[in-house]
Formats: C-alpha cells, structure tokens, sequence
C-alpha cells in the first residue's frame, strides 16, 4: 500500500455527456478517446475480427451445387430471384424464411439487452466495429489523445495537412472497401471483381458502392457518437428491455465516493474518501464522450473500456478493480443502502469496508443465477418458438409444387361431340437445381382425358413433362370429359404431380365446370 | 431594430417582435438542418442547370445534361421494340406453321394475338373467344372454314363474306321460306334437329329426310356432316351457331342469317394475323 506508484490526472472533459453537450447550433466539440487496454479491450478486438471477417469473407465462400445453380455460399440473386445459403436455396415465396429470422434477432436483441444490457451497442454493432477501425487509424497517423488534440488545435502547417490527407486517405480506402465487399453478396464475387475493376460492372454495383463508402466514411470517421446519440432508435427503446436485473456499466459511487485528487493529504487530514481519484482515466478512454460516473445514461453504449481504464487505475492504486463494473442495479442499488447505512447517512467509505481494508464480504456481486428470470425466460422461449417453427418448415418444405389457375372465361366450353372441356394454366415449381421429369396425373373425373400445349402426345390421363432445374414451367391444360360422364355442373377432382425419382409429389384440387347434366 | 433585445428569462436574444407582451425568441437553427438546407440549394441550382427547369416565353430551358421525359419514354420504348426484335423479325419472315413447331415463337405469338384479340376481335367474338349466337365460339372444334392453322389465318386474313376483299370465304344458304311450303320446313327442322340425337316424331323425321336429301344435301351432305369447302355448318353436331331447337333451326331454313367477318390482313398486316391465328389455335380447338 505504501508503493503506490501516482496516477495521471487526465484534463478529460465529457463533452458529449446530456448536460455538456453543446446546444444543435454550435459546432461539436470533438471526442479524442484514448487508446484503453485490459479484457475487455482485447475481447473488443476478438469480436472486431470476427465480425469484419465475416463481413469481408463470407462472399468469397464457395458451395458446390452442382452445374446448374451459382456455386456461391451465400448469394442474394436478385435478377434472377433466389436467395442462396449454404445448402438452403429460397424462392420469392418462401422470403418469410428471412422474416422469422429477423423476427428471432430482434426477439433475440431482446433477450440479449435483458441480460448483458446494450451489448450489441458496445461490442457487435457496425456503426461500433467500424468506429473502432477508424479509431484505429487516426491512433497510428496522428498518435495517442494528447497528439491529435495539439494536433486538432494547431494551424493548417504542411505536417498537419500531411496527417490528415494520410488519415483520410485510409479512411476513405476503408470505406471503399466496405461498400465494395457488400456488393459481392449479390453477384458471383470473383466475376464481379473483375468486372469491377475493367469497368464492366452494373452501374447500380457502382452505385451501391458510391452510397455506402460514402455512409461508412461520414458515419465512421466524422459523425461517430452523434450516430447513437441523435440518429439511432436503440438508445431510447433499450429502457423497456432493462431492468433492475440487468448488467450495465456502472461507477460504483458506493465505494468510490467521496471522490478526492489528493487521497494521501485528505485521509491525513482526517477526511473520510473514497477510492476514485478522479483521474479522469474512464472520460478519457470514453469513444461516447461522457462520464459514466453521471450514472447510467442515453450515450453510453456500454462498451466497457472505461471498466478497462479503471482497472488500471486500480491497479497501479493496489485496491480491488470494479470501481467500475458491470452491475445490476438491484446490486447497485443494495450496496448503496450497505455504504449509507440504509440511507441514514452519506457515502461512507468505512463501512464497505471491513478493519483490514478489504471490501466488506457483505457486498453484492453479480451472478449467474440473475440471468434466469421469467422475462428471459419468456424471451427465450418465444425466440425458440420461432426458431423451431422456421426449422420445421424448412425441413417439411416442398421442393415440388403445383398451383393451378382454372380458365374463367369462358368457364368451359362444348365440343362438337357434345363432351365438355376446361382449360386450366399449371405451373410446375422444380424447385431444386437439376432438371426434373414430372409427372402430372389427373385424378378423379371419371372418363376424363387430358391434352397439354405444346406436348405432342394424345389425349391421356397423365403426361411427362421435363422442368427445367430451379425453374418454373407453364403448361396450358385441357380436361375434357365425355357428355355422358358429366355428373354435376361442378365437380373437384384432382393434378397431382410427382417426381418418381425422389417421390416427391404434389396436388392440387380443381374444379371442373359444365353447364347441364347430361344424364 | 438596430439595438439588440435580450429575453431576460432565458437570456436569449429576440427578434424584437412582441404581441401583448410575448415576445419570439431568435434561437439559431440546429447546424444539421443549416446544412441540409444550405445542400438543398446547392442541389437546386445545380439541378437547375443540369436538367429542364427555367420557363421561357415560348419554351424552357433544357439543361446541360440534355434529359426530357418525352425522349426517355421514346428511348424506353425503343428498347422495348428492340428487346423483341428477334422475335418480331422471326414472326414476320416465317409461316405459321413454322411458328407453331417452334416453342419460344408459338409462346410469343401466343402473347402477341392475345394482345391483338382484345383490341380487334372481343367485340363480336367475345373477350373469351366463346362467341354468343350468330357468332361463333373460337374455343370449340367445330369449324365452318377448317380449324388447322393455315385455314385460320386464311379466314383472318380475308374476313367472311367480306366483298371488299376478292380471297373472302363465300357461303350463302338460300331463303327457303321462298321454295318450300311451312310444313316441308318444319319437317326439315324436325329431321335437322333429331340428327343430334334428339327425340322426335318418326312420322315427321321421315317427312323431313326426303325434303333434307332434296334441298340440303347438297351442301350440307347426305349424312348432314357439312363441308368446309363450302363453308357448310355439320348439323350432327353439338354446336349450333343460331340455336339448336327445332324452331331455332326452321328459322335458320326459312330466312337464313349470315354472318359477316372483315379481312384483317390489310389493316393489322401479316404479322398480326399470323399472330391472332397462333392464339386462336391455341385455345384448344385448333387442329
């Protein structure tokens, strides 16, 4: 305790914090977070990989699907209306696959913020990664905090102008490359490429390309925390997702307060302090630009580096980290009422705690068994729900179908042999990407014989007609009966198509029309 | 206005304005919608410049980048004509026939006739092709002139007893109300209208049978079956173009009705025609 080594007092202000913020009219006053290291940094740095990587790499993925459907893992085909992942292929009908699946992230997003609070704001959120990547950036060309505030103050001299051309510059070729990549989930990427480069793209790639370098590089280099700040929705909806139970960044004040610059000279004289130094370590590091000594607040993302910075702190202090924590408020809350004697009195170091100096063993810590609650309970079995339902239907889906259009006009027609026909449009749905030889039968209808468009072949009762892979056909079908065999003015009977070399089979129940009975 | 005024309550400045002791602050507007507006009027001008925008007397200008709407349309339009231009060409230099064997053109003449069929055919043959009385139905398999794809686009191209057109399809029955006495029609209708299967007096049938063989068979045949080449209705049929009633068809006897069909080929051209032939032999009663 006596090797203390001395902690920095940073000159950090929270310039964007509700009560400092400037006024809409008056210029930003600009956040220059400082590098922070510690755990939750480096667990920064992991989800930052992962994510680009999945960003930048996922087109590039390759997936057999034999000669006739691209070969790509994960392609959005528009013009050819097909989305493509993995081993699922779905058609314009079956787009209610992608919509339970947002459906399940945003149940999902729920259950996450009940738990570990705006966890997607701090760790996974795009507008989050690719600040940090520019953060990054601007640390290795114009330095740490202090650096490129003298920098940002001084006038434009050749060196400064040198930086922040540099800055810029890999700025924008960032952004660049972030438009270029998501263009590759909607064309075969390698092709694309090529093309891309020789000019021969669609102008809507170079277009998609334009917008978003032009978001990416506004968004993350310029406008940054006025993002989450004024134009996301997250911060004000993530109160009805919180709870007394759930995590969130907190300054513990319960130990921290009374705060002092000067701790050895306050506790000599006799004052009662806390354990912050007001170092202003966890403003500094703040990408948001508040304090998060204020409280819980709209700004914070809860990315957890100012916990990092604090640790530090701590550390170098040789007292226990968590200063700053991620608490629950019904935590917070009961340490609170332990550090002031149940509200009796303020902040009062000594009783956190005990006579050897340690935090007290009465103090409340997170645990596991929070997360097991009726809300995310509920949450999760409604995201499970979903998901189950999407995997039953994927697993029970139809890769033949069959829909059938009844000709209305005229609704059927006498033939001069007195038998009646109906026509009717078929379409055939081969949904899967090799070519199909279907067989469409009639059932039902007694004596009733069938010609299809384009088919040389005599009247029958079933015909072979070949599909072309992942491809629908059209057929014009004409049913007529006999005169004799007509036994109402509307019967059901019934196509059924199948695939006799996979069993799959499908059927449609139409109607036949005649005007009288013939008996 | 020159001097300043100052709200004491919030120490923000006013405008100097003040209705019954109100007074309208001057805050400045927040800097995002300063500059959105502020790109709003560069946008405007550079819009302004670049495409037609300012009113002349008699005109407007026409902007750098030289857009109207009236050329896009006609660009769209041309394109539209050149994206089926193969198909176009196709229809035009080949016959029907070839058409018919040909999956993509039979598919896209089909299209074409339909289009054409609602323009120039629904008032007479209905918008189903069904027909009503006197006017036939095109979806049946029962044909005065043939019902193979070559006799269809002959009948389109020079109409039904349409005199203007010398290839017209003549047929006339005559007024039997001038040659045969009411009851020898009447038999005639009776013995017509049993051909179907229907029941009837065999008195009358038999009455009727000689007067058919004496007046009708010569078109019609001796067994009633009709003839193409004369454009003769088969009367043993289930279609009856004015009515299958024994009295239907005594009116048909004694002061026949005919119909009249104009020649197409001269006012759509050949390649409408052959694409009407294609969708009427389509619809199912095509040979």
């Amino acid at each position: 305790m006596l090797q203390r080594m001395e902690v920095e007092t940073l000159d950090a202000k929270p310039v964007n914090s509700a009560k400092q913020r400037q006024p809409l009219y008056a210029a930003r006053k600009k956040v220059f977070p400082k590098r922070a290291s510690g755990s939750f940094c480096r667990f920064k740095w992991l989800i930052m990989a992962v994510t680009l990587g999945i960003y930048y790499l996922t087109p590039w993925i390759r997936w057999d699907r034999g000669p006739y459907a691209p070969d790509q893992a994960v392609l959005v085909d528009i013009a050819n209306r097909r989305f493509y992942f993995f081993f699922i292929e779905i058609w314009p009908q079956e787009f209610f696959f992608v919509a339970g699946l947002l459906v399940m992230a945003g149940i999902g997003l729920f259950l996450i913020t009940s738990t570990v609070g705006r966890a997607w704001c701090g760790y996974t959120c795009p507008q989050t990664v690719w600040v940090d990547l520019f953060l990054v950036v601007e640390r290795a060309v114009e330095g740490e905090r202090n650096a490129r505030i003298k920098l940002d103050g001084e006038p434009w001299t050749k060196r400064k102008i040198m930086l922040r051309a540099t800055k810029h510059t890999i700025w924008l070729a960032i952004a660049i490359a972030t438009g270029g990549a998501w263009i590759f989930y909607f064309a075969d990427a390698p092709t694309l490429l090529v093309e891309l480069f020789k000019g021969e793209a669609a102008p809507a790639a170079y277009m998609t390309v334009a917008i978003l370098t032009s978001t990416t590089y506004t968004f993350g280099g310029h406008m940054r925390e006025q993002v989450c700040t004024y134009m996301c929705p997250w911060p004000r909806i993530q109160a009805a997702m919180l709870d007394e139970n759930s995590l969130t960044v907190t300054y513990n004040d319960w130990r921290g307060e009374p705060r002092s610059r000067h701790a050895k000279k306050a506790a000599a004289g006799g004052q009662s302090v806390g354990d912050c130094v007001d170092c202003n370590a966890c403003v500094a590091v703040c990408p948001m630009g508040i304090d998060i000594r204020d409280g819980q607040q709209l700004e914070c993302i809860t990315c957890a580096l100012c916990i990092d910075a604090c640790n530090g702190v701590m550390d170098k202090l040789g007292k226990e980290r968590g200063l700053i924590s991620y608490a629950t408020l019904s935590d917070y809350n009961a340490n609170m009422a332990f550090a002031t004697g149940g509200g009796s009195q303020p902040i009062t170091p000594a009783l956190v705690r005990d006579t050897d100096g340690r935090l007290s063993s009465r103090i409340a810590h997170f645990h596991l068994g929070k997360i097991f609650r009726p809300r995310t309970f509920v949450y999760f079995g409604v995201w499970s729900l979903v998901g189950l339902a999407l995997l039953y239907a994927l697993l029970s889906r139809d890769r033949l179908e069959v829909n059938v259009l009844h000709d209305r006009n005229p609704q059927f027609v006498v033939l001069a042999d007195g038998s009646i026909r109906n026509g009717y449009t078929v379409k055939l749905l081969n949904m899967i990407p090799e070519p199909r030889t279907i067989f469409v039968t009639l059932q039902g209808l007694r004596g009733a014989t069938m010609t299809v468009t384009g088919i040389d072949q005599p009247e029958d009762r079933a015909f072979a007609i070949s599909v072309d892979p992942d491809r629908l056909k059209t057929l014009k079908i004409f049913v007529r009966q006999p005169a004799e065999s007509v036994e109402t003015e509307s019967q059901i009977f019934k196509f059924i198509v199948e695939d006799k070399a996979s069993y799959e089979a499908d059927e449609y129940t139409a109607t036949f029309n005649a005007l009288e009975v013939n008996k | 206005m020159s001097e300043k005024h100052v709200d004491e309550a919030t120490g923000v400045e006013t405008t100097g304005h003040e209705w019954d002791g109100i007074k309208e602050l001057n805050n400045p507007l927040p800097r995002w919608w300063v500059w959105t507006f502020y790109a709003t009027i560069v946008w405007a001008l550079a819009y302004t410049v670049a495409y037609p925008a300012w009113p002349l007397l008699t005109t407007a200008t026409g902007g750098l980048l030289g857009y109207s709407s009236r050329v896009e349309i006609r660009n769209e339009l041309a394109a539209a004509e050149a994206a089926k231009g193969d198909y176009v060409a196709a229809v035009q230099s080949k016959t029907v026939e070839e058409i018919l064997s040909n999956e993509t053109l039979r598919q896209f003449a089909t299209a074409a006739g339909a289009a054409a069929f609602k323009v120039n055919c629904v008032q007479c043959h209905g918008s189903g092709a069904q027909g009503s009385a006197g006017y036939p139905n095109l979806n049946d398999d029962e044909w005065l002139w043939g019902g193979d794809i070559v006799q269809i686009q002959q009948t389109i191209s020079h109409g039904i007893r349409f005199t203007a057109d010398r290839d017209t399809r003549i047929s006339e029955m005559p007024v039997f109300a001038d040659m045969l006495e009411a009851p020898q029609i009447e038999q005639a209708a009776t013995f017509v209208a049993s051909l179907g299967g229907g029941e009837a007096d065999a008195a009358v049938v038999e009455a009727g049978r000689t007067v058919f063989a004496e007046n009708c068979a010569s078109c019609h045949g001796e067994d009633g079956r009709g003839s193409r080449e004369v454009g003769a209705p088969d009367l043993t049929d289930a279609i009856w173009l004015y009515g299958s009633s024994a009295a239907d068809i005594a009116r048909q006897i004694r002061t026949p009705r005919h119909g009249v069909m104009p020649a197409w080929s001269a006012r759509l051209g050949d390649r409408t025609v052959k694409e009407l032939a294609v969708y009427i032999h389509s619809l199912g009663g095509g040979e």
